[in-house]
């Protein structure tokens, strides 16, 4: 066992944990934040996407041990004093989600592209979001909303 | 899937990772970005006794101008080698193709020595490092060495660095002015190249100088295409003049047979990306 301690979404939470602990197990097992998904074993689907250290990184790709004395904020950590983040608010307006399973992933992965570049054409969009699969909706909406969400944040 | 159990040192200086890799010897597996790693880790195909984590190392990880030379650090980020200007001002070969190296969240992990260490033939960043004509510097108990990029790569995720080393940073010769072009062929997002082509091309006037190509998956190690750099010089960087001499792109390689291409269509690939990389690079 090996000791962390980290913050995640304002909190400052500390356990021990077996070092190959996934972050995304960590997350989901020991704190009950199951609003961070897994949607696939190997690393290429974004639904697991969280902000460590203020950039996106894949969750399952990363261990619970990486991530001691970091900062890590997830899907349930984006939303202040009940109010919708901007991208979550756009993503329902929208309609960028059918099953909603990418949702929480695509939601990180845009906010962090959104924090590089406030402004993206929608090839930059497309790009951006390269590491990020939906199996429904095509991505035309989840384009929409991070076009929407920029336009809403100019 | 989670990895099997194993146990954790994350030293904070490089002897005391050396150190560990000493005490525990094939026990031991070093853990970077752990991007492609933990994936490996995960489906078992690996089991270690010990991860070493270099990921708390300060001194692994930043890039530097050291006068005719850039010294990318091993665990830089392949985002941070993408954002820096030192990189795209010299060496502006590694910058086009951090660009497409899989996607944003694993290029906020994955590192520059990590994915060099790891020597996938399909991997992206070889080819560039072999093109620049890159030096490695690996550290043992008993001291570093500097092994360059033709005795760097030695076969399928076999590198130089032997048991018990690290690679602690890669110096890139200066490259001020040339022009540059990764052509990456993918069929899926976020991918390894099918092939891919590393241009670097310095042209005065319309005409190519000098010329260094790099392929992609066109064997068990990144390969140099000789023929065409040497083809290149002195023509000008038109269509025609790069094709010809892209021609002799797949010359002495040995491209792998898969589900995503055969051997020929691999070869065949190779002189269409040159063509593509070589004219990008000149500007044309
Ligand atoms: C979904 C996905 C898509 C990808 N797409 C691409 C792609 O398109 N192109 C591409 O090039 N790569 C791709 N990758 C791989 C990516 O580039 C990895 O970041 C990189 O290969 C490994 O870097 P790392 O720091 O994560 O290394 P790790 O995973 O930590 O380590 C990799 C190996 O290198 C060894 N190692 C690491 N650092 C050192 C060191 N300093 N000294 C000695 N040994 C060391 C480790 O022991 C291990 O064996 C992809 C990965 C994933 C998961
Ligand atoms: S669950 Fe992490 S990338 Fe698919
Ligand atoms: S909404 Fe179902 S996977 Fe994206």
């Amino acid at each position: 066992m090996t000791k962390i301690q980290l913050t995640v979404d304002g909190d400052t939470v500390s356990d021990d944990v077996e070092p190959r602990m996934l972050l995304v197990q960590y997350l989901r097992e020991k704190l009950g934040k199951t609003g961070t998904v897994i949607g696939c074993d190997t690393s290429n689907c974004g639904a697991c996407t969280v902000h460590l250290d203020g950039k996106s990184v894949k969750s399952c790709n990363v261990l619970a041990v990486q991530a001691d004395g970091r900062e890590v904020t997830t899907i349930e950590g984006l939303a202040t004093n009940g109010e919708l983040h901007p991208v979550q608010a756009a993503f329902h307006e929208c309609h960028a989600l059918q099953c909603g399973f990418c949702t929480p992933g695509m939601i990180m992965q845009s906010v962090d592209l959104l924090n590089d570049n406030p402004n993206p054409s929608e090839e930059e969009i497309r790009l951006g979001l390269e590491g990020n699969l939906c199996r429904c909706t095509g991505y035309h909406n989840i384009v929409k909303a991070v076009q929407t969400a920029a336009g809403g944040a100019s | 899937m989670i990895p099997a159990q194993f146990d954790y040192v994350a030293p904070t200086s490089v002897d005391e990772a050396l150190a560990a890799l000493a005490e525990r010897g094939d026990d031991a597996k070093v853990i970077a970005g752990g991007q492609s790693l933990l994936p490996v880790l995960r489906m078992r195909l690996n089991a270690p006794e010990v991860v070493i984590d270099i990921g708390r190392i300060d001194a692994l990880r930043g890039i530097r101008d050291d006068g005719d030379a850039i010294v990318i650090g091993a665990t830089t980020t392949h985002a941070e080698v993408g954002a820096s200007s030192l990189v795209y001002d010299n060496a502006a070969l590694v910058t086009k193709a951090v660009e497409h190296l899989a996607d944003a969240q694993i290029r906020h992990r994955g590192t520059f020595g990590g994915a060099l260490a790891h020597a996938d033939p399909a991997g992206d960043l070889g080819a560039p490092a072999l093109a620049l004509g890159a030096q490695f510097v690996i550290a043992g108990t008993g001291g570093t060495r500097t092994v360059g990029a033709d005795e760097f790569f030695v076969d399928l995720f076999e590198t130089a660095i032997g048991d018990g080393e690290l690679l602690t940073e890669v110096r890139i010769p200066k490259h001020t002015g040339w022009g540059a072009h990764y052509e990456k062929f993918v069929r899926v997002a976020h991918q390894w190249p099918i092939v891919a082509v590393a241009a670097t091309v310095k042209a005065d006037g319309g005409t190519i100088s000098e010329a260094r190509v790099g392929l992609t998956n066109m064997g068990s190690t990144p390969l140099r295409a000789t023929a065409v750099e040497q083809a290149l010089v002195g023509q000008p960087a038109t269509e025609d003049a790069v094709r010809q001499a892209a021609a002799a792109a797949a010359e002495g390689t040995n491209p792998p047979s898969d589900l995503n291409g055969d051997r020929d269509y691999r070869r065949h690939l190779a002189t269409v990306l040159t063509r593509r990389a070589v004219l990008a690079a000149a500007g044309g």
